[in-house]
């Protein structure tokens, strides 16, 4: 097992080169002049020199990339054009939010998927069953900005429980958690559900049975178990897409994270810190689906990960 | 062991009377059994022979109630020890399962759960049954795996499913199934899925534990030669109901049913010369059971189909010697040629 983690994560140090060559290249790939572009539009040439300086580019492209490296390694992602301040600082600060979200959210939609996945499986064909798909139907077909301003309108406005903005205290982060964790929580169920079906019609079922096993230890501990391989895979991938994906959820209801912070840093052209957003988060992915290799492992036997 | 004379009047441990087990479409309702009759009488092993289709899987699972959505067990009685399994409440029928009548399926390859050791399957029946301690039950479960010939127990019992091959994951499923000392094994195929080298090597087993456990056996088997190797009794299947009844030995020499002779001689035989002569099969396939012929269900594929077999389904009737037969040619109102002899139709 030991064995395996090391080396599932020296394989990643390709990954991660790949994706600093990626966010490397972020910079040479936006149209026009990068020094033009950050000094800004009304930038006299001496200004717009000075800044080329500052960045580097009259070097040869190797040796900025390879300053670029230097500096991630040293945690250095460069400072932020408009603010000044470091982008590592920028995104420390935001980062737990969004992790927190993201996190959450996973929670949710793996505790609700899985428990709606079960009934349904184990109610095949029956109103509950229909009933239960349904919800997820909508729960997978509502767009997380539209849910998200559905609850601020109708929940947060009405109740004294929920905040409307704002991430830190358990009555801001339940609306957001429930916008993101929503449509996870429909996609697991369904998945849940149909693994699940699989499972259950299998010769082992049969044998638990055929040794006087009760009913609910032959669904929880002797098909759930199996059909969570598949489920697990797609967990792995929510979580990751979340981090990335959260920015709605967080411009919605105006929380200090990361995803927002990309926007917004896009959008005033502050490429240092889209350029150092977009590496932790590639980072964090990586790290993720480590997680859920090892898990995969812990659950599926037969994957022999060596 | 006692005469063959006395073939029937023996205890049974269990006994089945008139099973109807049906699965239900939108459109129309299967009779995957219907009307089954026989006895396993205790101590001894009773063949349930068949094709595919007969049935004879589905009444196996109807003994133990464990037929699932859509199917359903409709009536008859399944006599074990003296009580009517059919009227006993889930949380009876739980306590009988892998406790007092256990099963074995034809494949060892996903019979057993993928994501449990091979261990914790065998002590989940003496958690649930002795109510063991984890520990003590994985000592047992060791004990098991020696008991049914698996070297090294010690270190299989921490294996995967997975690292077994099918002839050990079969002597899995055996010590599963006995670790709490049944009364009655149902094997449904056991060694099917196996290669014939390790099939006789579970036959053997199988013949070994009954003698020293003292268990009764359901062995179900398309297989004749199993049921010629391990077999006391045999009822053959087809369609959904036992067509013949009988002792081994009268079965082997006396085929009496036309279905019976028919499957006997498909059976390629080592003890004569057939250079010449092609391998007898029987006319026909077993039709769709939502298709049921009205008279014996045998009847359109039967060679000596009259017009009675066609018309009426003829009863189970016993024979002077315990043995149980449905045809219509051993009975008072068989209206084809007089002198038919099934036997004749065999090549031997």
């Amino acid at each position: 097992m030991l064995t395996f983690i090391v080396r599932r994560l020296l394989q990643t140090i390709p990954v991660i080169i790949g994706v600093t060559i990626l966010t490397f290249s972020l910079m040479h790939l936006i149209p026009g002049d990068p020094a033009q572009i950050m000094a800004g539009e009304s930038a006299s040439p001496e200004q717009i020199e000075l800044m080329r300086e500052r960045l580097g580019l009259n070097d040869p492209l190797p040796i900025q990339y390879f300053d670029y490296l230097k500096g991630i390694i040293q945690g250095d992602l460069g400072n932020s054009i408009r603010s000044g301040r470091e982008v590592s600082g920028e995104i420390a600060l935001r980062l737990g939010n969004t992790v927190e979200l993201a996190f959450y959210s996973t929670v949710l939609s793996v505790f609700i998927g899985l428990i709606a996945g079960v009934i349904s499986a184990v109610r095949r064909y029956t109103f509950i069953d229909t009933f239960v798909m349904i919800i997820a139907l909508f729960g997978l077909s509502m767009p997380a900005f539209w849910l998200g301003l559905m609850l601020i309108r109708y929940v947060a406005i009405n109740s004294d429980l929920f905040a409307a903005s704002g991430w830190g205290t358990w009555s801001q982060m339940v609306l957001p958690i429930i916008t993101l964790g929503t449509a996870g929580a429909a996609i697991i169920a369904r998945m849940t559900r149909s693994s699940m079906l699989e499972v259950i019609d299998q010769d082992y079922i049969r044998t638990a049975r055929a040794k006087g096993v009760k009913e609910q230890v032959v669904v929880y501990r002797h098909a759930l178990k199996n059909a969570l391989i598949p489920v697990v895979t797609v967990v792995g991938l929510q979580f990751g897409s979340l981090l990335g994906g959260a920015v709605i959820t967080e411009s919605v209801f105006a929380i200090n994270g990361i995803g927002r912070l990309i926007v917004d840093s896009i959008r005033s052209r502050d490429f240092p810190i889209v350029q150092g957003g977009i590496l932790v988060l590639s980072v964090l992915f990586v790290v993720v689906n480590i997680i859920v290799d090892i898990a995969y492992r812990y659950l599926n036997k037969r994957i022999d990960l060596n | 062991m006692t005469k063959a004379t006395d073939t029937l009047i023996e205890e049974p441990i269990l006994e089945i009377r008139n099973l109807q087990t049906s699965f239900f479409t939108d459109k129309f309702e299967v009779k995957a059994v219907d009307g089954v009759n026989f006895a396993v009488p205790k101590g001894k092993t009773l063949g349930i022979v068949g094709e595919s289709g007969s049935g004879k899987s589905i009444t196996s699972l109807s003994i133990l109630r464990l037929i699932q959505n859509p199917g359903k067990v409709k009536g008859g009685e399944v006599i074990f020890k003296g009580e009517n399994l059919l009227d006993k409440t889930e949380a009876q029928m739980r306590q009988i399962r892998g406790n007092e009548i256990s099963m074995i399926f034809q494949e060892p390859m996903t019979s057993l759960n993928p994501v449990y050791t091979v261990g914790q399957q065998i002590s989940e029946s003496f958690q649930i049954h002795q109510k063991m301690s984890k520990k003590e039950a994985m000592l047992r479960s060791v004990e098991m795996l020696k008991l049914v010939g698996i070297p090294s127990p010690e270190r299989r019992v921490k294996q995967y499913p997975h690292e077994l091959s099918g002839g050990m994951r079969q002597r899995v499923m055996i010590a599963m199934a006995l670790a709490c000392d049944p009364e009655l094994l149902i094997a449904d195929e056991p060694t099917t899925a196996l290669d014939v080298t390790i099939q006789a090597q579970i036959l053997e087993l199988m013949k070994d534990l009954q003698n020293r456990l003292g268990m009764s056996i359901i062995m179900i088997t398309h297989d004749l030669g199993v049921v010629a190797e391990t077999c006391d009794y045999v009822a053959v299947m087809y369609m959904g109901k036992v067509v013949e009844y009988a002792a081994v030995k009268d079965l082997f020499k006396h085929p009496k049913h036309p279905y019976t002779v028919g499957l006997l001689n498909s059976l390629p035989r080592h003890d004569i010369d057939l250079e010449d002569e092609e391998l007898q099969v029987i006319k026909g396939s077993v039709p769709s059971p939502a298709d049921m012929p009205k008279g014996c269900r045998f009847a359109p594929r039967c060679p000596f189909a009259s017009e009675i077999c066609r018309e009426r389904l003829p009863d189970l009737e016993e024979s002077e010697d315990g043995n149980q037969i449905r045809c219509w040619i051993y009975t008072d109102e068989w209206d084809g040629e007089p002198e038919v002899n099934v036997n004749g139709e065999r090549t031997s």
